[in-house]
């Protein structure tokens, strides 16, 4: 480009005609960030599908009383282990003989819950502490990133694993259940959203925009919340769009391994361990709550990658 | 150089005396213990000579420091689910197994991800660079032990090619470490098939490339010579925090496929409420990650001297 533009001035100087130079055609000027943002998105097929099964899952989950053929919790053990599509249950039944169909249903909204709660919970703590670190640097900066690191310095699924096995022997009547689990994973899982606010408020900091706004007198906390904010936005919505899959995953393994939600609610991760016995005969245990875990983590994955890059064209990978 | 290595020693050090203290006072924090009823019925003379033996009945203050003192001599303790060995012992038992695992699953994953990585850049926009690309992106997004049960079901019970657990060090079938390793190694193949793909993508258009087939030199030559070195050196980064992950053993991978490793014997720790290899486990793992960090950072000065560390 830049090459034929000169090429295309060298020759109108030496013919010293007055050829055609080639003109980029105007763009109209980005109106609204979010705008463009929608109209990139609309555009990647990929994320608009992942969308609309994302919005099904959520419709799923939302709707489980009303969608699902049986409770996840009732028992029937005359039907045990039948296999899908038997005439009373589409997907077959478990060990103790529930609808399958109906525990994929509640699993999805178990799943969701803890997705959406554990991001937030995440927000909660990693935004403050990261705009603190950001804003006042020094020794508050100092002890946050060490205790960024101390998290860092262990895979996040471990140190829930930690949590909820210290919580589970100190309440071993209700079990620790849902509310452990969120809470567990929230905790370390604000060590992303913290470090991302912070990095992004340190590179706003030094703009100009910032600069004039000091210039006038605003309070750093004005000038956190109404200047750095709202242009480090796009960058957290991504980050927490994509730490969804993450606390899902984190969920269903410790729900695997026995830490995580407890009978009978039902979650898709508990569903594969408890599958694991028999799944050398009732292989649809094993199947359909993978196949569900697999699905939901691509689609949170596909729609945050396609928001990164409708928000961000930038970062495009 | 020296004073940033210092430095950073230095963080290390603090990062595991946090982790420890953390460990430690939340381990100690909640009501109920090792010896309880419930584990061990005991007369109450004989539990309190156990506590006392164990240094349990104590100010916790007084029993961290002991253990910190006994632990940077060397001494991390004994095992309580084994009363008969160290804690040093039963790691230096199942440690080795899940070292084996992580290697072979990094072997499988460098020549695997670099291999479709290449094909894929070569194939640009065709089905194998689809194909290539659909599979590391289910390798990156769908977690191990998803990944486990499908491996199992098509390979071990549809088929019944390979042995469904067990490992062979430990007296197991030989197939039985195929499908943990790929289980394990697929992740991380895909992460290093994607970037490969990416970065050689970018590199096959530059003009030394350009030079480089303009010479005449065979495609294989520029490809392998010219382009993966270059296309290499964004690896190191994404495959330098996947070692420590790999070789404390997954505990998904080694829990599906019964495999005796470390991170197997963790969850029985943390149902057991075993102290001292709780704690061990974890200044371990905390230990390898910070390590990795340092040595990714250290190796990205020597393969791009642009880079500087301050």
């Amino acid at each position: 480009m830049q090459a034929d533009y000169f090429g295309d001035y060298i020759v109108s100087i030496v013919t010293e005609t007055p050829t055609k130079v080639p003109v980029e055609p105007l763009e109209a000027p980005p109106s609204n960030l979010w705008r463009d943002a929608g109209r990139r998105f609309a555009k990647n097929k990929l994320a608009v599908g992942a969308l609309a099964v994302l919005v099904f899952l959520i419709l799923v989950a939302i709707l489980a009383d009303v969608i699902s053929p049986a409770p996840y919790d009732f028992s029937n053990l005359m039907e045990a282990n039948e296999f899908p599509n038997s005439p009373n249950h589409l997907l077959g039944t478990d060990s103790v003989g529930r609808d399958f169909l109906s525990r994929l249903i509640y699993g999805a909204r178990v799943s969701l819950t803890v997705g959406f709660s554990v991001q937030f919970i995440a927000l909660l703590i990693g935004l403050p502490l990261g705009i603190a670190a950001g804003m006042f640097g020094g020794w508050v900066d100092f002890i946050i990133m060490r205790g960024v690191e101390v998290l860092t310095a262990i895979p996040i699924w471990l140190f829930a694993l930690f949590l909820i096995s210290v919580w589970r022997a100190s309440d071993s009547a209700t079990g620790g259940g849902l509310v452990n689990v969120i809470v567990a994973i929230g905790l370390v899982g604000w060590v992303d959203i913290c470090r991302l606010t912070r990095a992004q408020l340190l590179s706003l900091r030094e703009k100009e925009f910032v600069l004039a706004a000091r210039a006038i007198g605003a309070k750093p906390l004005h000038i956190a919340l109404r200047h750095l904010l709202p242009n480090a936005l796009a960058p957290l919505i991504i980050a927490v769009t994509l730490g969804i899959p993450t606390a899902i995953f984190t969920e269903a393994g410790l729900s695997f391994l026995g830490f995580g939600i407890n009978d009978p609610l039902p979650s898709w991760g508990k569903m594969v361990a408890d599958s694991s016995s028999y799944i050398r005969v009732y292989w649809h245990l094993g199947l359909f709550p993978t196949l569900m875990i697999a699905i939901t983590m691509l689609t949170f994955s596909f729609v945050g990658d396609g928001l990164r890059d409708a928000l961000d064209p930038h970062l495009k990978t | 150089m020296a004073r940033y290595l210092i430095g950073r020693i230095f963080g290390l050090i603090i990062v595991l005396f946090l982790v420890s203290i953390l460990a430690f006072l939340l381990m100690h924090s909640v009501p109920g213990g090792p010896f309880d009823e419930d584990k061990s019925p005991l007369p109450p003379a004989a539990k309190a000579n156990i506590l006392a033996k164990y240094g349990l009945d104590k100010p916790l203050y007084e029993q961290y420091f002991k253990y910190m003192s006994n632990a940077v001599r060397g001494d991390f303790g004994i095992s309580y689910q084994s009363p008969t060995e160290s804690v040093l012992d039963l790691i230096g038992r199942t440690w080795p197994v899940s070292i084996q695992l992580g290697l072979m699953a990094i072997v499988f994953a460098f020549t695997f991800g670099l291999a479709a990585g290449i094909i894929a850049a070569i194939k640009q926009n065709t089905w194998i660079d689809y194909v290539v690309t659909f599979i590391s992106t289910l390798g990156i997004t769908v977690p191990s032990f998803v990944i486990a049960i499908w491996l199992l079901l098509i390979f071990s019970i549809q088929f019944g090619w390979v042995a469904t657990g067990g490992w062979p060090t430990t007296g197991g079938e030989w197939s039985s470490a195929i499908l943990p390793v790929i289980t394990l190694g697929l992740g991380p193949s895909a992460l290093v098939a994607r970037y490969t793909r990416s970065s050689m993508v970018e590199v096959i258009r530059s003009e030394y490339i350009r030079t480089a087939r303009a010479k005449g030199l065979t495609g294989r030559i520029v490809i392998m010579r010219h382009a993966l070195k270059n296309a290499l050196i964004p690896l190191i980064t994404i495959l330098a925090p996947q070692i420590p992950n790999l070789i404390t053993g997954t505990i998904f991978v080694e829990v599906i496929f019964r495999v005796p490793g470390l991170g197997k014997f963790f969850v029985s720790s943390i149902y057991l409420r075993d102290y001292p290899m709780i704690m061990a486990t974890m200044l371990l793992v905390a230990f390898l990650w910070s390590i990795t960090y340092l040595l990714s950072d250290i190796l990205y000065t020597v393969v791009d001297p642009r880079i500087r560390l301050s």
